[in-house]
């Protein structure tokens, strides 16, 4: 009992070692001395905090189960540092630029800013760390029991208060020390300058327990190593597939586990440090392994057969009653296993308070950043809940899964949940094409085969999966047989998941990738991550816009704090030329201002902060549609705009061609008029003038009386003709006139004209006796007047000297005939025949009577008749043709 | 003797008309009813007067008008324009022209008469 004592305040003294430590580095940063808190060195001493427990405890007991299996643990992690130039600095180089506070940020900003994946990514990281932080608990608890070997109290109960206060100690530190500011570069010195010299502790415990085994037990190397070469340790025992998917699985563990994503990326100060690191730690790796196996001979040989082979660092010196070189070994597993957890914890408050609580409260306080209250007081408060509730977590694992299980077995769970990030993760850092759904996808894949074929199982058949589901399958589908799927048997369960989750995980995320299509914002983001060497960090640009530089402040100051926020507003002020602290919200302040606070609260969080106060500058999917919207809009208006207007110009050319139209009937009128006044004087002067003659001269000898009374008479009757022609046209232009169909024959219309134009006497004419036997159905009247005017004409203008006219009758076209009239004389000018149908459109003004009407009539009546009048140009004389259609003739005359 | 005039005008019975009235008048009347060779008909007959129809066959009376008028010999020959249309625009174009006097048909016989004798005594 007394030795428990002891133990226990040498625990508390170191916790409060620690605690001096850390507090120190925490005021030496205050002062600005940080150079030496941020030495390559601590650095790297600070990425220790991969040996937890498992390591210093649980890689003895591996080495004695399974011989130098324990080494493909330090492999992987050593291939990465080793290889550091190609995935570790741009991890670390997109870290930086991009502000990011944890795997979930970096996951979630990489995949433009998505809440839902920094929601998952979170979720599934606190539930792949509560069994590594229940080992912790367990390797403690554990070594407490060994060294206190207290078994007529112990029994479970005791352990399991050991475990308990151990968890709530372990939470008090995490929180005073990891939550006791609000850094905006989410850096910790005092933490990770404890966990520097945890780092150094442990190394000098299992070095000293090393060289007391070999030296003081066991009389030296050369001694020992024959007896390794006796045990079955030495052995080559290697399972080539559980060797690659060790190796695989601790390689992928070390980049994606939450608390080395905190000590490698986000507590890493300079990026050059990874020069140290990548020689150095796998040193220290080295070290840490170097006594594993002759402490687990020695422990095989020295100790009874039923000895727990993970605490033999312990328990080979306390047999040996080497009790202080035991204490110094308890204070190195005590280090592994609280530096773990505190680091753990804090990467995963952060990653709760900056991915779940603050996506809600910005949601629930609609307009959040700009109302009042402290940020910072909630996210602290936040962050301390989230700790207690992680470790909490660890001690409920390690209570359910009943604190059996070997450490490595946890150790293993816990790496292969985390793996899953793996492929999300380079996809992102290497592939512009991956995207947000296929990111989503594969994780969900990953992690749900994870959960059912490693997780679950792990707490034991029948503990949470009843042990038939484990046997033969959930309602008996073996193909789902957590330890067989797919009907696969007979593989290491370990391989088994890892070959599952990961090749499926990945599988979907490719697939899923490629086809869907990411936003805007996660193909600049994709472009910043994947090309990160290329261009400098510009995360995305604020597009300036109305935001409130007073709103603004007051949001930084509740997030950075007052005096770091009016610092920084300042400077941008500054940088603008501008006195005061309000800078104009330009976007390279709203950018810098942006990666400030997403190092306080999350790349997603800030900036939907900033977007909250920008109001709408954000380049946010929905804000693109917005702007597409309104931009379609836009030119959807224009577009009407630009056929109204050709709509207006197409009525105004309208306007004016019926404007053009009016002006030239109006002139046509005017002509009309003119001609027809002409056309009535002309004959008026002659009888007003024969009149008055004979009136006034009473010697007028009878003749010329005669004559100048028939002259009279002549003019009397053309003024007559001309007036029945001016009426006949009009009333056929207007179209008010009613057709008189008859039967009758082509030959009885063309007699009827013949006799009515004055017989063939006048001029003599030819017919066609044969062909004009057709029937007509048709108005015979009309028809008969064309041909009266076609007759009269040639009378009238015929100029051979033996006239003469021939009527010809030919088949025409669709089926109706052609009545050719031609006469014999000099015919019509070629520049006259186009308007000789004019109204008139006398060919000479040496008028042989006419009014220049008749050949205007009978177009008019062809027209009305369904055919028409044509000119037939080189016929030797002046020829029409007169067309009557198909309609127009009857088969019965 | 008598006074020449020369009627240039297309329609048989007008220049039938006109010339029956001068010839009792006293005037000396010579016809011509050809716009085109009317100018030749002018320089040939030398008359004191002309009557001058505006619608004729091969060239309008205005055109025979302005050529008779930049001609120095007959610039101040008095010519009447006889004309069918008898809007006012007629009236001044003849007159812009140079016409000596302006009548539209039909007209009266003693009109006619008493311009063309004052044609003369101007």
């Amino acid at each position: 009992m007394a030795t428990l004592n002891v133990l226990v305040a040498v625990c508390l003294a170191y916790v409060a070692f620690l605690f001096g430590v850390a507090f120190m580095a925490e005021r030496a940063a205050l002062r600005g001395r940080v150079r030496w808190l941020r030495s390559p060195v601590v650095y790297t001493l600070s990425l220790s905090i991969y040996c937890t427990a498992w390591t210093f405890y649980g890689a003895v007991g591996y080495a004695a189960r399974s011989g130098l299996e324990y080494l493909t643990i330090y492999i992987g992690p050593t291939l990465i540092m080793v290889g550091w130039w190609w995935v570790l600095r741009k991890m670390v180089r997109v870290g930086r630029a991009q502000r990011v506070t944890s795997v979930a940020d970096l996951i979630s900003s990489r995949y433009g800013k998505s809440t839902i994946l920094a929601i998952l990514v979170t979720t599934m990281a606190v539930v792949g760390t509560t069994p590594y932080i229940a080992l912790q608990l367990q390797s403690v608890t554990l070594s407490f029991a060994a060294f206190a070997d207290t078994t007529e109290l112990g029994g479970a109960g005791n352990s399991r208060w050991t475990a308990l206060w151990l968890a709530v100690g372990l939470a008090l530190f995490t929180i005073l020390f990891g939550t006791r500011n609000l850094d905006a570069n989410e850096r910790h010195h005092g933490v990770v300058m404890a966990i520097a010299v945890e780092a150094v502790v442990k190394l000098f415990a299992l070095l000293a327990v090393g060289l007391f085994v070999v030296w003081g037990m066991s009389g030296g190397a050369g001694a020992m190593l024959e007896r390794i070469d006796a045990s079955d340790i030495g052995t080559w025992q290697m399972q080539g597939g559980r060797w690659a998917g060790l190796i695989f699985l601790s390689a992928a563990a070390f980049l994606t586990l939450p608390r080395m994503f905190q000590v490698l990326v986000v507590e890493n100060d300079n990026e050059d440090h990874l020069r140290l690191a990548s020689w150095a730690f796998p040193t220290y790796l080295m070290l840490m392994s170097l006594f594993v196996v002759p402490i687990a001979v020695a422990g095989l040989t020295h100790l009874p057969q039923d000895a727990n082979p993970d605490l033999f660092v312990l328990t080979v010196p306390l047999s040996q009653g080497q009790t202080g070189l035991a204490m110094l070994s308890f204070l190195g597993g005590f280090s592994s296993a609280t530096s773990m957890v505190i680091v753990a914890a804090i990467a995963l408050s952060t990653m709760v308070s900056n991915h779940i609580v603050m996506p809600i409260w910005l949601r629930v306080a609609h307009g959040g950043a700009s109302m009042p209250g402290d940020v910072r007081t909630l996210v602290l408060m936040s962050r301390r809940v989230a700790i207690a509730v992680v470790v909490l977590l660890g001690y409920i694992y390690y209570r359910f899964s009943g604190g059996g299980a070997a450490l490595a077995a946890i150790g293993l769970v816990a790496f292969a949940g985390v793996a899953q990030f793996l492929p999300v993760m380079l996809g992102g850092l290497f592939w512009r094409g991956a995207t947000r759904a296929g990111a989503i996808s594969g994780l969900v894949t990953g992690f749900s085969v994870w959960t059912w074929s490693m997780f679950l199982p792990s707490f034991g058949s029948g503990e949470i999966l009843p042990s038939h589901v484990l046997d033969a399958g959930p309602w008996g589908l073996s193909w789902l047989r957590p330890h067989a799927l797919f009907g696969i048997d007979g593989l290491d369960p370990l391989v088994h998941t890892i070959l599952w989750s990961i090749s499926l995980n990945t599988l979907v995320f490719v697939l899923v990738s490629l086809g869907s299509f990411p936003s805007p914002l996660e193909r600049l983001q994709g472009a910043q991550f994947v090309d990160v060497f290329l261009h400098s960090a510009r995360p995305q640009s604020w597009s300036g816009g109305a935001a409130q530089s007073e709103d603004l402040l007051v949001m930084a100051q509740r997030i950075l704090g007052p005096a770091e926020a009016q610092a920084l507003f300042r400077r941008a002020a500054a940088k603008q030329g501008l006195a005061g602290y309000l800078p104009e919200p330009e976007p390279d302040f709203l950018n810098e201002l942006e990666r400030e606070l997403s190092g306080s609260v999350g790349a997603a969080t800030a900036h939907a902060m900033v977007g909250q106060i920008v109001g709408g500058a954000s380049v946010s999917v929905n804000d693109l549609m917005a702007v597409a919207d309104e931009t379609a809009q836009i030119m959807e208006y224009s577009t009407q705009l630009e056929s109204k207007s050709k709509e207006l110009t197409r009525t105004a050319r309208q306007l004016r061609e019926a404007n053009e139209k009016l002006t030239a009937l109006s002139v046509q009128k005017d002509a009309f008029l003119s001609q027809i006044s002409h056309e009535l004087r002309t004959p008026m002067t002659s009888i007003r003038a024969f009149s008055e003659i004979l009136r006034d001269s009473d010697d007028l000898k009878p003749a010329e009386k005669a004559r100048y009374a028939s002259i009279i008479h002549n003019e009397a009757v053309r003024l007559t003709r001309l007036l029945d022609d001016l009426l006949n046209l009009s009333v056929l232009e207007s179209g008010q006139i009613n057709m008189n169909m008859e039967h009758g024959t082509l030959r009885d219309v063309l007699d009827h004209a013949v006799a009515a134009a004055g017989g063939a006497g006048i001029l003599p004419i030819r017919r066609d006796p044969e062909n004009e036997e057709v029937g007509l159905w048709t108005d015979l009247d009309r028809l008969a007047q064309v041909f009266i005017n076609l007759i009269a004409n040639a009378q009238k203008y015929c100029d051979s000297p033996q006239p003469e006219l021939r009527i010809l009758v030919k088949p025409g076209l669709g089926g109706g005939i052609d009545v050719d009239v031609v006469d014999n004389g000099s015919g019509i000018p070629h520049d006259r025949q186009e308007m000789v149908f004019e109204k008139f459109a006398r060919v000479s003004d040496h008028d042989a009577g006419g009014a220049g009407l008749g050949l205007a009539i009978c177009r008019e009546i062809m027209m009305r008749l369904g055919g028409q009048i044509t000119y037939l140009p080189g016929q030797g004389g002046a020829a029409f043709r007169v067309s009557l259609p198909a309609e127009a003739l009857a088969t019965s005359a | 003797m008598g006074k020449s005039v020369l009627l240039i005008e297309d329609e048989p019975n007008i220049v039938e008309a006109i010339s029956f009235i001068l010839s009792r008048d006293g005037w000396k009347v010579s016809t011509h009813a050809n716009g085109q060779t009317a100018l030749a008909r002018i320089m040939e007959t030398q008359p004191d007067v002309i009557i001058l129809d505006v619608m004729l066959p091969g060239a309008s009376g205005y055109d025979i008008l302005s050529s008779l008028r930049s001609e120095p010999k007959t610039r101040e020959l008095p010519v009447l324009v006889l004309t069918a249309h008898g809007q006012d625009r007629n009236r001044e174009m003849a007159e812009e022209m140079g016409a000596s006097r302006f009548m539209t048909k039909p007209f009266s016989n003693v009109d006619m008469l008493e311009a063309v004798r004052s044609l003369v005594a101007s």
